[in-house]
């Protein structure tokens, strides 16, 4: 048995042994232990370094509010976790822990030294410190900052666990099952309300289990819990416990993070170790209850000070004593009931320190009756002890004079600055707050969302109060729900009301600049901090945060917004409320990545789409690129060829012979009806009133501000429908854009838009040797030159399949698209491969289809074009139709700006030695002589090594490029100034000669 | 994440399945070329950017599709009332609003 376990006391199993060890030591702890209770059971109370002066800390709380006892958790490979709060850490079998924060040991910190130089480190002392020299950044500032300061170490290697996630609809959804919360809930369910009922805790009482001694209803108060647990089981309720409501959302709608596995000796098979739960609520009970407040004195944070109402609940939850000899500094009452409780338990109270004057007669005389020496109007202005607390040093404070010292010796030093209501999850709804002159805190305001708060969550102390509003939460519920409730009022015993005061910093005798009074425990901000920043000239109680990080640890302030705000509020010398709370955001408590990730990792982080032929290319040994959400063969190296000589040979293949390629993810859109081609007339700038049906026409379209959206070539295969082709990432666009003018600007017009992207396969057959491929396998259509000239497309069967056939090249070859129902793409591309093998067919990826376009001068939208490219610029003004009288985007190309001159065009380049690749995205200058920063004019947006020349290639955008055709532009690059000369697009066959075929 | 209620299928469903679309009621002139550059200008890129009530478009784009208006309080992110394209623009005053 550990020293400071009380045997059979507490909600923990004493028959059950859990074994742990924490910075390599082994320990036993009981079945129920929080890492931190097993220790505290130790005598342990040194369990990590502070952030930024590496001082010895202990836990201050018992729950998830805790700044201090930080610790590492690990279980096997993947599974370390930092910063995982001690006092939250469920034991569990065979639990590896260590501490942060810390060079050397924990009992001595080499980093412990920055606590000496604490002058060097004040507020704003980041912004103050590393300004200069710059050069001393990487070298010496951040590989110090990132070792000693920092909270933990980061995992490095891949989680191996599974993350859940779910949605939920409740009528109600009540947080926290402490008093107001356990009575909200029942009271719904007893009406008939649908209800779910959360707790970050692995039991559901919450005050109640660290009160046993109260009544409820005639029952011991753990006693009337189970029977209400009982009770609200069998009305359906359903209970989460390990669950925390992480934030407060639209409409009701609550995230829930619950803990699976992290308290399990073992990990079920395929157990998720935690669930995100996306619940939607008609009605939110919050019932948070309230968080108790350190008080602020110089060695406030030494191992061993922790807040009064922690301590009991170490006493009464986990049957453990926080130590043999405790002292009491308190504003309000309720750490009155700590110092009887642990007096009971055998804890030797040394003395109540109560910073008023005149504390209520029924406590004085309850400390009076059990010998407990209670000094009033007492201050306390230091500690000593250096790994943990050894003594207190209190004087009288009379009419503000401080009095004479007297030294306490004692292990523990219970603290309470009262309770401030938890409304973080409230103020996620952009609620207002109160500021209440009588407790001196914030209470709720005006809500936004449909949404009661319940007990000591809007200020209400002391257990009738806490069930009795819970009930009437409940039952204003289930009203607003429809149903008929009555709040029953609850019958309590032995009940711990009471009130209290708040403070600044407490009235000390030592000179300020001495003074090492924490506010912040997480990031180590003391009321000196607070009161420099204001000094130094912020105003804002945002700034006042910023400036010197208070609140900005992952415990988000719960322990220090309001001490920082009433300090802050004392120097700028207005009241609390003009001051205010800086913003608390979501999550309430620090949330694993995992969590949110849920399933969205590894091969189901996003949906991957695939072609029909998709397998061929897997099988045949492709190299993939992703393209908007598609995978697509990249190019097919053969005989462990690299890419650029895997590409070179599928160029060369195509330009000799014939190259087949996988053209299934191009947008298709079916634009059919009576309006169709006054539809198209109106979306595209070119014009389709004569293109007869059986021909196609590269079409561009733009956005109404003159700039290209989209491109691709357009069949009319009928008088009422066109076959649209968009490029790969832009289908749901152009759709979407189609769909907006036709259902908003133009719903006169009968027109019918469908998109066909995933119902065709889509199959490109290019080179001098295309027709001879497929002119055996086509039926019901004359693929003579003559018949089928290029841009024309017939309907037809190819390889015995219902086909689209398509004569265009994007190529510059004689090239053909052969569109098939997606079921028969596979085949088709079986079949042409079969039939292309006599005479040399290659396969061929996006890589070769760029390089042969690029070779042509083809531009990609998105890459040759950014959004700010008008068709002129990129070399289409022959694609306006000039003679219609309007299209999308029309009336923007007579815009100033889009007529001026000088602006950016699509040239080729032509680097001086051919075989250096431009980089994309280079810059170019015209006078790589200028001083710095030189004037860029235009950049590169395609660059390849084109196998075709023998040199490489690019193409640019370049202000007034096509009048400097011929002219040298120069690219600055690391390694020196790349030369060019600036041609036209069209490298290859600029005349199209190798169409006429 | 906010629920929406689409006017077309007459249902109110989460936001995921919606897109916004910009700002309501601003109509395409039918004759554009009639237009001087400043009135094109303000037609392409002038918006009204309210504080408060603002009439916007959606699109139940993985739904019925359907383009339909909307009044939304930028401040509180509330709809306060969803109809369909081509209906009157409402006055706030009839959705209890001080315009
Ligand atoms: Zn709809």
């Amino acid at each position: 048995m550990s020293r400071f376990r009380l045997p059979g006391k507490g909600r923990v199993n004493h028959a059950e042994t859990v074994r742990f060890s924490f910075d390599g030591k082994a320990y036993e702890g009981l079945r129920g232990d929080t890492v931190a209770s097993a220790l505290l059971a130790h005598g342990i109370h040194l369990m990590g370094r502070s952030f930024k002066y590496h001082r010895p800390r202990g836990p201050v709380t018992a729950d998830s509010a805790e700044p201090n006892a930080l610790i590492g958790t690990s279980r096997g490979p993947g599974r370390f976790e930092p910063n995982t709060r001690a006092t939250v850490q469920e034991l569990r079998q065979g639990l590896e822990c260590e501490s942060q924060n810390r060079l050397g040991s924990l009992a001595f910190d080499l980093g412990a030294v920055n606590d000496a130089l604490h002058p060097l480190f004040p507020a704003g002392f980041y912004y103050k410190t590393f300004m200069w020299p710059r050069s001393f950044w990487d070298r010496l500032y951040e590989p110090i900052i990132r070792r000693a300061a920092g909270l933990g170490r980061a995992p490095s290697e891949v989680d191996p666990d599974i993350y859940a996630s779910r949605y939920l609809h409740t009528d109600l959804l009540v947080v926290g099952a402490g008093p107001s919360g356990l009575m909200a809930a029942l009271v719904a369910a007893r009406a008939g309300a649908r209800v779910t009922l959360v707790d970050e805790n692995p039991e559901m009482g919450g005050a109640i289990l660290s009160d046993p001694g109260v009544g409820i209803d005639g029952q011991p108060a753990w006693d009337w819990l189970a029977q209400t647990l009982e009770e609200l089981a069998s009305l359906g309720v359903r209970l989460m416990t390990r669950t925390t409501a992480i934030g407060y959302y639209h409409q009701n709608m609550i995230g829930l993070c619950e803990k699976i596995t992290d308290h399990l000796d073992t990990i079920p098979d395929g157990a998720p170790r935690e669930r995100m739960w996306r619940v939607r609520a008609t009605r939110v009970v919050l019932a948070q209850g309230a968080l108790e407040k350190p008080l602020v004195f110089h060695g406030n944070d030494r191992p061993g000070v922790m807040l009064a109402g922690a301590a009991q609940s170490y006493l009464h939850r986990w049957g453990v004593r926080v130590g043999d000899r405790a002292v009491i500094v308190t504003s309000h009452d309720s750490a009155y009931f700590t110092a009887f409780d642990l007096a009971e338990a055998g804890t030797k109270v040394v003395a109540i320190i109560d910073t008023r004057e005149a504390p209520p007669e029924a406590l004085r005389a309850e400390a009076r009756a059990r010998g407990i020496e209670l000094l009033a109007g007492h201050t306390v202005t230091g500690t000593k002890g250096r790994l943990r607390v050894a003594s207190v040093t209190v004087n009288p404070v009379e009419a503000g004079r401080i009095g004479d010292p007297r030294m306490l010796h004692c292990d523990c030093l219970l603290m309470s600055g009262g309770w401030t209501p938890s409304l973080h999850l409230f103020s996620h709804t952009k609620a207002s707050l109160a500021w209440d002159e009588q407790s001196r805190t914030f209470l709720p305001g005006r809500m936004t969302e449909e949404c009661h708060i319940a007990g000591a969550g809007r200020g209400l102390w002391g257990y009738l109060d806490a069930l009795s509003d819970g009930a009437e939460a409940g039952a204003a519920a289930a009203r607003a729900l429809g149903q008929e409730a009555e709040a029953p009022t609850p019958a309590v015993a032995h009940d711990r009301a009471g009130t209290g005061e708040s403070h600044k910093e407490l009235p000390t005798d030592r000179t300020s600049s001495r003074v090492r009074a924490f506010i912040d425990f997480q990031n180590d901000v003391t009321a000196k901090d607070i009161r420099l920043a204001v000094r130094e000239g912020m105003r804002s109680i945002e700034h006042v945060k910023r400036y010197t990080t208070n609140g900005m640890a992952t415990d988000q302030g719960k322990m220090s917004s309001i001490n920082g705000l009433m300090i802050a509020a004392d120097a700028v010398g207005k009241a609390p409320p003009e001051v205010g709370l800086t913003t608390f955001r979501p999550p309430y408590t620090p949330t694993t990545f995992g969590a949110f990730a849920g399933y969205h990792k590894g091969a189901t982080f996003e949906v991957t789409r695939a072609t029909p032929i998709d397998g061929w290319a897997e099988e045949n040994g492709a190299v993939y690129e992703p393209v908007s959400l598609w995978r697509r063969a990249w190019y097919f190296p053969q005989g462990g060829e690299d890419m650029d000589r895997a590409v070179a040979r599928e160029c060369r293949a195509t330009r000799e012979g014939v190259g087949i390629f996988d053209a299934s993810t191009l947008g298709k859109i079916e634009v059919a009806g009576p309006d169709a081609v006054e539809f198209m007339n109106r979306m595209y700038t070119n014009p389709w009133t004569k293109l007869a049906p059986g021909r196609c026409r590269y079409g561009v379209l733009l956005g109404e501000d003159g700039y290209i959206r989209d491109d691709g070539v357009i069949g009319r295969l009928g008088p009422d429908l066109f076959h649209v082709t968009t490029t790969t990432g832009g289908a749901a666009r152009v759709l979407n854009m189609m769909e907006d003018y036709l259902q908003t600007e133009w719903p006169d017009l009968d027109v019918w838009l469908t998109s066909t992207t995933e119902q065709w396969a889509t199959v490109a057959l290019n080179g001098p040797k295309a027709r001879k491929v497929l002119e055996g396998l086509v039926e019901g259509a004359d693929m003579s030159a003559e018949a089928m000239p290029h841009m024309s497309v017939a309907e037809c069967r190819v390889a015995g399949f219902k086909a689209r056939l398509f004569r265009l090249s994007f190529t510059g070859e004689l090239g053909f698209e052969i569109n098939v129902p997606a079921r028969h793409g596979r085949a088709l591309w079986e079949a042409l491969m079969q039939a292309g093998q006599p005479h040399g067919i290659c396969a061929y990826g996006t890589e070769t289809m760029h390089v042969l376009r690029a070779e042509k001068g083809f531009i990609i939208i998105g890459q040759d074009t950014d959004g700010t490219v008008a068709p002129e610029d990129a070399g289409l003004g022959w694609a306006i139709g000039k003679k219609k009288p309007d299209f999308v985007g029309k009336r923007s190309l007579a815009r100033p700006d889009l007529v001026a001159e000088g602006r950016k065009q699509l040239v080729g380049l032509l680097t001086e030695d051919g075989h250096v690749k431009l980089e994309e995205g280079a810059q170019i200058v015209f006078d790589p002589d200028q001083p710095k920063p030189m004037k860029m004019v235009g950049h590169v947006t395609s660059s390849y090594h084109s196998a075709t020349l023998g040199r490489s290639i690019a193409m640019a955008l370049i202000e007034g490029g096509r009048d400097r055709m011929g002219e040298t532009v120069h690219v600055p690059m690391p390694d020196g100034v790349v030369r060019a000369k600036v041609t036209s697009t069209a490298f290859y066959d600029p005349d199209g000669d190798r169409l006429k075929l | 994440m906010l629920l929406i209620h689409c006017p077309y299928c007459d249902e109110t469903l989460p936001e995921a399945e919606f897109a916004y679309a910009g700002e309501a009621h601003i109509i395409r002139p039918a004759d554009p070329s009639t237009l001087t550059d400043e009135e094109w200008r303000d037609f392409l890129f002038i918006r009204s950017n309210a504080r408060g009530p603002h009439y916007e478009r959606w699109r139940h784009v993985h739904g019925c599709a359907r383009f339909f208006n909307a009044v939304r309080d930028t401040v509180s992110d509330r709809f306060l009332l969803t109809y369909k394209a081509g209906e009157k623009r409402p006055d706030l005053a009839s959705l209890g609003v001080a315009e």
